[in-house]
């Protein structure tokens, strides 16, 4: 039993039948992770109009976009609506179907909320800015509608950005 | 309104709006003739620049006991008695954004009334001693806090000569989207950046006007052409404490 190779064998088997507990414990089919549901963001857009970045950019570096804007709107004063925290709240917010209220941002179901509860990434964002939509959204009217094309210019300039700060 | 407005216009916006009209085609006949009345607000995608600064003038001779100004300012930007939340703070902590102040010459026994809020200094005391660089000022002269990087330290309220920032006590919830604002943070009278932003007036000077006091101004300091300068020009204006040299934003007629 002192031999070292018999020792790794013994771990080896040990650890293996550990990892294995949960896959047991759930039949192999029921993973814990299969309980987290993605809230379906409501369609306040037009049908044609999708979120404004593709939705794997979007979940992946949405955090970018926001700070980016963040500092242009309260030092700069630049106002476009595109990436603003407040456009996000209006088309992602999530209902009540019971009430019709619309979920807070401490509950789980909020949209912010399903993938930080479960990624234990906690934001801050709510401590200051309003969690649910309050006015309409100016995404597509006024003077603060973006063409197409140029989100994608705007989006281009700022990926460029990101790559310079060596950031995926 | 129409001239007004042509007289602030300032070179980048003239070439902004030329631009827009040779791709839009009907908005411009020619260079500088307008079919629409063009807006005051600059570009949503274009930075504030240092050729304004905003600027209120308050004449103390037309303001009396009414409190308007400071109800807009609640309900716009969503603190004080505009947000329940904060009723439980001790009257020493709750916000006051901006507030009535009664003054009265002991030696002639003249009383006036007017409101007091953020001075928006050039050189502003609280941006000195910020020591996160959370308090700034921005290219037209709006003095501001980044909440984002204030860090509670209220170094900024000791430093402020109008004692006119507070500290948020509270959890704060329901905040309007255009003023967040939150426990742990400071604040002040932000000149309603977000409406001067959209080519609005803040809500104080707007509730003044709307109410037929027309005690308030809003404008820009560096365009002689504006109501604000003229006004200025004409009969004055004085600086609360004008001894400390800050050349502030906020101007007093009859004090």
């Amino acid at each position: 039993m002192r031999h070292p190779t018999v020792m790794r064998t013994v771990l080896r088997t040990l650890l293996a039948m550990l990892l294995a507990l949960p896959l047991a414990a759930f039949g192999g089919e029921a993973l814990p992770f299969s309980e987290l549901s993605m809230s379906e963001p409501q369609r306040q857009f037009s049908e044609t109009q999708e979120c404004v970045q593709p939705e794997e950019e979007m979940r992946r570096n949405h955090m970018e976009y926001i700070l980016h804007q963040r500092d242009e709107t309260v030092h700069k004063g630049i106002r476009t609506r595109v990436y603003a925290l407040e456009e996000c709240i209006n088309c992602h917010a999530t209902r009540v179907e019971e009430t019709g209220e619309y979920v807070r941002a401490d509950d789980p179901r909020h949209f912010c909320a399903a993938c930080h509860t479960y990624a234990s990434v906690k934001i801050d964002c709510f401590q200051c800015h309003a969690d649910v939509p309050v006015r309409e959204s100016t995404l597509n009217t006024g003077n603060n509608s973006v063409p197409k094309d140029e989100i994608h210019g705007l989006a281009a300039e700022l990926q460029q950005m990101l790559a310079a700060e060596g950031k995926p | 309104m129409s001239n007004d407005v042509s007289n602030q216009m300032n070179t980048s916006r003239r070439n902004f709006l030329t631009k827009a009209g040779t791709t839009a085609g009907a908005a411009v006949v020619a260079p500088g003739v307008f079919l629409t009345t063009p807006a005051a607000a600059k570009p949503a995608d274009e930075p504030v620049d240092i050729e304004r600064r905003w600027g209120i003038l308050i004449d103390t001779a037309k303001c009396d006991d009414c409190s308007d100004c400071v109800t807009a300012c609640k309900i716009e930007n969503g603190w004080g008695s505009a947000n329940p939340v904060e009723e439980e703070s001790s009257p020493e902590q709750q916000a006051q954004w901006i507030r009535k102040v009664g003054l009265k010459n002991k030696s002639t026994g003249h009383v006036l009334s007017l409101p007091l809020m953020c001075q928006h200094c050039e050189t502003a005391p609280c941006v000195d001693v910020c020591p996160t660089g959370a308090s700034f000022k921005r290219a037209d002269g709006i003095v501001l806090v980044d909440k984002h990087i204030c860090i509670g330290c209220r170094y900024c309220m000791m430093a402020c000569p109008y004692k006119a920032r507070s500290f948020i006590h509270e959890t704060i919830t329901d905040q309007k989207p255009w003023a967040p604002r939150g426990k742990g943070t400071v604040e002040s009278c932000t000149m309603c950046v977000h409406r001067v932003d959209e080519g609005k007036i803040p809500a104080c000077v707007e509730a003044c006007k709307a109410d037929n006091h027309n005690a308030m101004f809003f404008g820009d300091l560096n365009d002689e052409n504006s109501v604000i300068s003229q006004e200025l020009e004409k009969h004055g204006g004085e600086q609360v404490r004008a001894d400390l040299e800050l050349n502030t934003g906020v101007r007093y007629r009859g004090i």
